[in-house]
């Protein structure tokens, strides 16, 4: 799967400051190609996740397109996108992401439970195996550290075998251990299994597991691509 | 987990709030179920009632009305009894328009050694009788014979038992079915037991002014023919047969039918207040509920729900809390009316005759689907809202 941004932009209304807008992103256009992870770094509020979720079908940009394909992901209806989305672009967000009611296997296994889609059980324990959290299957998100939970949104994101995956700070929470196992695993994930990976992180670390490297700066790509 | 699972399990692994939200809704069940159920046995009672007097017109001795209020007597069982010569039955025949006219002769037992119970005796002529006779065959097919009595669903006496009244043994052939009326509390009986039974009162020392023997009697039931008018029958009689009082039995009605229509309308005012009042707590329940629950939403979006999805989960979720809390408000409304109906029944002091059991059973349906489809409705608008926030901004904010 190719993503295509092109010119997307994302503005939003404000009453003070003298303009009526800010641009959260400035038009913008590039391409996520299969079997690259590309990071995605700069300064907090310079719209690195503005942009993640306009490309993973989130947020609708307000200007400009987004290809998945030939298939421009928002003209497509909610349901249709949603299902997309669901099946196709797996999607690791900031912070908690864990239905409380539901156990760890149970949260991991909600994507492809959405849509009666065979429930991916077994590459779901062999991710918890690898991210270290296969024992804690049946706790609920209440009992774990905010490491493990993140771990739980990583194993959910790959466990639905996603064609392009988008990690927004997906080491934010986890030691250097932890943090050196999961990038290696994601670089893994998109070399072998030929995905893509379109990951926003602070992580200085990461760099050496990237392919592609874009900075963001008020809202623009400067210095693009660095590789 | 499979979406459909989803709202259950939320509901089963979030017993507090499940529980709150499940008793703001039995909360309306009960006042929908309760109160349906009391202004539907108020106006089966007067059905009742209507359909136990079954005559358009009542005489009774002119001193009657005296001596005992009739509504009493109809309404709680209140014993009584005073007599007329039975040539009335056949001078009220003469009138023009009368089609049908049968007698009635009351006893009212004593509360002492010589009778089991303390109840009123009403003899009837099968042969002539249109009031109470169809209601006996509804429990017995046959005649009713001499010292036979049929006893109302509220005396105490089973079929087969002996009671005694002034000394005489009289046998139970059957047991009416209730009117939730004071006719509950009555015993009946043919002529020919009634006249035994007044001959051994009067040896008893009880004065019932029989002045000729066999032929005494206490009201003449009078059905008018068709075509002709009840006032004007009712005026006739008034005015023909001296010493005697003609009734309207709808003038006797109407006191009982404005009554339950007040009680009607109270009870309908204060369902459609509770409802009013549980639906805007409801409303507001939801409206919190959903709002503190944003991030679990917005994850739910992220990982591919789409808004129709969220929203279906949202609705399917209250639809059921609402359908457990309709259960339970309607099961404790029947604890509460079906045990104590006859306590409601002495409160009101009306005529009381709960619904046949199918009517229960679909009202208490209705009741349960009604709550479950409330609950859907105070939760709708905050699903809507919630199915448009965007979840990446949501999660963000929740961080």
């Amino acid at each position: 799967m190719t993503v295509k941004a092109e010119d997307v932009s994302r503005r939003y209304f404000r009453r003070t400051g003298g303009a009526n807008y800010f641009h959260a992103v400035h038009p913008v256009s590039f391409e996520i190609t299969p079997g690259e992870v590309i990071l995605l770094m700069g300064r907090s509020g310079s719209g690195k996740t503005t942009l993640l979720n306009m490309l993973s079908g989130l947020l609708t940009p307000s200007e400009g397109r987004v290809w998945i394909d030939d298939t421009d992901l928002y003209a497509l209806d909610d349901r249709t996108r949603s299902r997309l989305r669901s099946g196709r672009i797996g999607m690791i967000p900031q912070g908690r992401s864990a239905v409380d009611t539901l156990t760890v296997l149970e949260n991991i296994l909600l994507p492809a439970g959405l849509y009666g889609r065979a429930l991916p059980t077994e590459a779901a324990g062999q991710w918890m195996e690898k991210l270290g959290i296969a024992h804690l299957r049946d706790a609920r998100p209440a009992e774990l550290s905010g490491g493990e939970l993140r771990r739980m949104a990583i194993v959910r994101a790959l466990a639905q075998d996603p064609e392009v995956l988008f990690a927004d700070e997906p080491t934010g929470d986890l030691d250097d251990e932890n943090t050196a196992l999961v990038l290696s695993e994601l670089r893994t994930f998109a070399h072998r299994q030929n995905r893509a990976v379109f990951m926003v992180t602070h992580e200085n670390d990461a760099l050496q597991y990237a392919d592609r490297i874009f900075r963001m700066d008020n809202g623009r790509i400067t210095g693009f691509p660095e590789s | 987990m499979r979406s459909h699972a989803l709202p259950l399990t939320n509901l089963v692994r979030k017993p507090g709030r499940t529980a709150a939200l499940a008793l703001l809704t039995a909360f309306l069940a009960l006042a929908v179920f309760g109160g349906s159920v009391v202004v539907l046995s108020l106006r089966g009672g007067l059905r009742s009632l209507e359909a136990r007097l079954g005559a358009d017109i009542i005489l009774v001795p002119s001193e009657a009305q005296s001596k005992v209020s009739f509504q009493n007597m109809f309404l709680q069982g209140t014993t009584g009894a005073f007599y007329m010569d039975r040539s009335v039955l056949d001078r009220a025949l003469e009138v023009e328009g009368v089609e049908r006219a049968a007698p009635q002769t009351f006893l009212a037992s004593l509360k002492a050694d010589c009778c089991s119970i303390r109840i009123q005796v009403i003899g009837i002529d099968p042969s002539l009788d249109f009031t109470v006779q169809p209601w006996i065959s509804h429990s017995l097919s046959r005649e009713m014979g001499d010292m036979d009595v049929a006893v109302g669903c509220r005396v105490e006496a089973d079929v087969g038992e002996i009671i005694r009244i002034y000394e005489q043994r009289c046998k139970v052939v059957a047991r009416l079915e209730p009117t939730g009326t004071g006719l509950d509390t009555a015993v009946y009986c043919n002529m020919n037991t009634m006249n035994t039974l007044l001959r051994a009162a009067e040896e008893k020392g009880v004065s019932h002014r029989i002045e000729s023997g066999d032929s005494v009697i206490s009201a003449v039931y009078i059905k008018v023919r068709d075509g002709y008018d009840i006032g004007a029958v009712n005026s006739t009689l008034n005015g023909r047969i001296r010493k005697v009082t003609a009734v309207r039995t709808r003038s006797m009605i109407t006191g009982v039918s404005d009554s339950l229509a007040g009680i009607s309308r109270t009870v309908t005012i204060l369902i459609a207040a509770v409802w009013l009042l549980a639906f805007i707590i409801l409303l507001l329940a939801y409206g919190m509920i959903i709002r503190e629950r944003t991030r679990e939403f917005a994850v739910l979006r992220l990982v591919g729900a789409s808004r129709g999805k969220l929203s279906g989960l949202v609705l399917t979720e209250s639809a059921l809390c609402g359908l457990l809390g309709g259960l339970l408000g309607t099961g404790l409304a029947a604890l509460l009316l079906f045990p104590f109906a006859p306590l409601i029944e002495s409160a009101l002091k009306m005529p009381y005759l709960m619904p046949d059991a199918g009517t229960v059973l679909l009202l208490a349906a209705g009741t349960v689907v009604l709550s479950a489809a409330v609950a859907s409705l105070a939760s709708a608008a905050s699903a809507v809202r919630l199915s448009r926030v965007d979840p990446g901004t949501a999660l963000r904010e929740e961080n």
